[in-house]
């Protein structure tokens, strides 16, 4: 089942116009920035299919950024998003692309602070339900609906298993989990949606497991 | 939990209950939540739909200068008592049109199940609501009638333009305010899903064309059009009047005729009514300034 809730149907409550354009497009930008883990000095905003032909006119630029800034999809400053990025000193950048995405409504995303860089694509689904497709190079499906650890790991046995364990011991149970890895033996990510949210001390303990390079996580 | 709305209505027939009694159940058993948590998440988006209209009707205009006031023009007109199909029925379309233009001025609505079609359910009900004299608390609880229709579509087939056309928006929309308004008058669950069919049917193979890719020509006027349509196909259903085929293959038939939709024709901008002089004429004033 895609949508599994009536709120998913009945709602977002949200600022127009476009609920898959806007609204999806808020949430693809918020999502971003929390996996991203704080505030992009510069965004590079990549628009594929509808989003490429129809950005102008739906606002779908604006929601991008104004997701980037952490609003949320019924904010009433949505529509002066692009004044509150460059007050803030967020500088983005936008770009339709010919390039024909698998889903019509795409958007990839380059972040940058610092000398971090974060690369992430989404895809809105209608309704103002999205999902997250691609972090840095690596294919996944998250919807951001529940908590959520996106963990970068060798591609060694054991890796999943330790994590998996770690939870168990603390009850945090998983509701949707998946692998996928660049290479045989190179870099891995597994992406663990759960019921419940996993606290700071734990994150720490799987931090320090035995392959796992970096932990990123998302709270909604 | 059900897969399609013919297993839902059976379940409803068999526990004597209507289907927003089983979608409330539904919800609280998938969410964790307590029924009347749920009921209260609901009432709370009830309100946004009533606020959204009212501030339609007083008259909003959107930023590109190509709508707004119709809303309020067509409650004036409604007030002034001489119209040809009554004042109830206008009512819904006001209503309809005011949620519409709010939307497109970015102000604040609650998406049913999109934005650009989020205008027919409130009309359909708020209409309803005056013409039976109900509470609030029974149309909060239609809402989850409404929400089951859309949640069916959405699982089986699309409800975005950009995949389906306005078929799988504001046809999506017509269904689940049709299904709504007959439990509100005291029809049964197989005439909920009757009201439906009759209402997508009538939407089917409709092109998301929008002006410009905004959502604004002709997506307020067609919210009109999906209420005009779900009244018309909830009368139907409580007349008793049956749909010969059943909403859920009226639904899949909704999938595939937007499959077979070309690219031009789902919120591309790119064909229909944004590619005719008047729209090629708006894309060039909006997209290049």
């Amino acid at each position: 089942m895609k949508y599994r809730s009536v709120f998913d149907i009945i709602g977002p409550v949200m600022v127009g116009p476009s609920s898959s354009h806007t609204a999806g497009a808020v949430r693809i930008g918020q999502l971003a920035r929390r996996l991203f883990g704080r505030q992009p000095q510069h965004a590079l905003i990549r628009f594929y299919g509808s989003f490429a032909r129809t950005y102008r006119g739906h606002a779908t630029d604006v929601a991008v950024v104004a997701g980037l800034l952490d609003l949320d999809t019924d904010d009433p400053r949505i529509p002066d998003a692009l004044s509150l990025a460059a007050q803030q000193g967020m500088e983005v950048a936008f770009s339709p692309e010919q390039a024909v995405p698998t889903h019509p409504n795409t958007v990839g995303m380059v972040l940058t602070a610092g000398d971090t860089s974060f690369q992430v694509v989404g895809v809105s689904l209608g309704g103002g339900l999205v999902q997250i497709t691609e972090v840095d190079g690596f294919s996944l499906r998250l919807s951001g609906e529940s908590p959520a650890l996106l963990i970068f790991h060798r591609d060694a046995y054991g890796a999943v298993a330790s994590v998996t364990q770690l939870l168990a011991g603390q009850r945090v149970n998983i509701n949707h989990m998946e692998v996928s890895r660049s290479d045989r033996g190179k870099l891995a990510l597994m992406v663990i949606e759960t019921d419940e949210r996993v606290e700071p001390d734990l994150l720490r303990l799987i931090g320090r497991q035995q392959h796992i390079t970096k932990v990123v996580t998302l709270n909604t | 939990m059900f897969r399609n709305l013919e297993e839902l209505v059976n379940q409803a027939r068999e526990a004597g209950q209507p289907l927003s009694a089983l979608m409330i159940d539904h919800e609280a058993e998938t969410s964790g939540q307590t029924r009347e948590a749920v009921v209260a998440q609901m009432a709370r988006r009830w309100q946004v739909m009533v606020q959204a209209a009212r501030r339609g009707v007083a008259g909003v205009e959107a930023r590109s200068g190509m709508t707004g006031g119709d809303a309020k023009r067509l409650w004036d007109y409604v007030k002034k008592g001489r119209t040809l199909t009554g004042s109830s029925f206008l009512t819904a379309i006001s209503f309809a049109l005011g949620t519409n233009e709010v939307n497109a001025a970015m102000g604040v609505i609650c998406a049913t199940p999109t934005a650009g079609s989020s205008g027919v359910l409130p009309g359909v009900l708020l209409m309803v609501q005056q013409r039976l004299q109900l509470a609030d608390e029974a149309v909060v609880q239609a809402l989850f009638t409404a929400a089951a229709v859309g949640y069916a579509v959405a699982n089986n087939a699309v409800i975005s333009g950009a995949q389906g056309g306005c078929q799988a928006e504001v046809g999506t929309a017509s269904a689940m305010a049709a299904a709504a308004a007959v439990e509100l008058a005291g029809g049964s669950p197989q005439q909920c899903a009757d009201g439906a069919a009759m209402a997508l049917k009538n939407l089917l193979g409709l092109a998301c064309d929008p002006l410009a890719g905004l959502v604004e020509v002709p997506c307020i006027k067609r919210n009109a059009g999906g209420a005009a349509i779900a009244l018309a196909a909830a009368d139907m259903a409580l007349a008793g009047i049956r749909s010969q085929v059943p909403v859920d293959e009226v639904i899949a038939a909704m999938y595939q005729i937007g499959q077979a939709l070309p690219l031009s024709l789902k919120e591309t901008a790119q064909g229909g009514l944004a590619a005719t002089p008047t729209g090629c004429k708006w894309k060039e004033l909006l997209w290049n300034s």
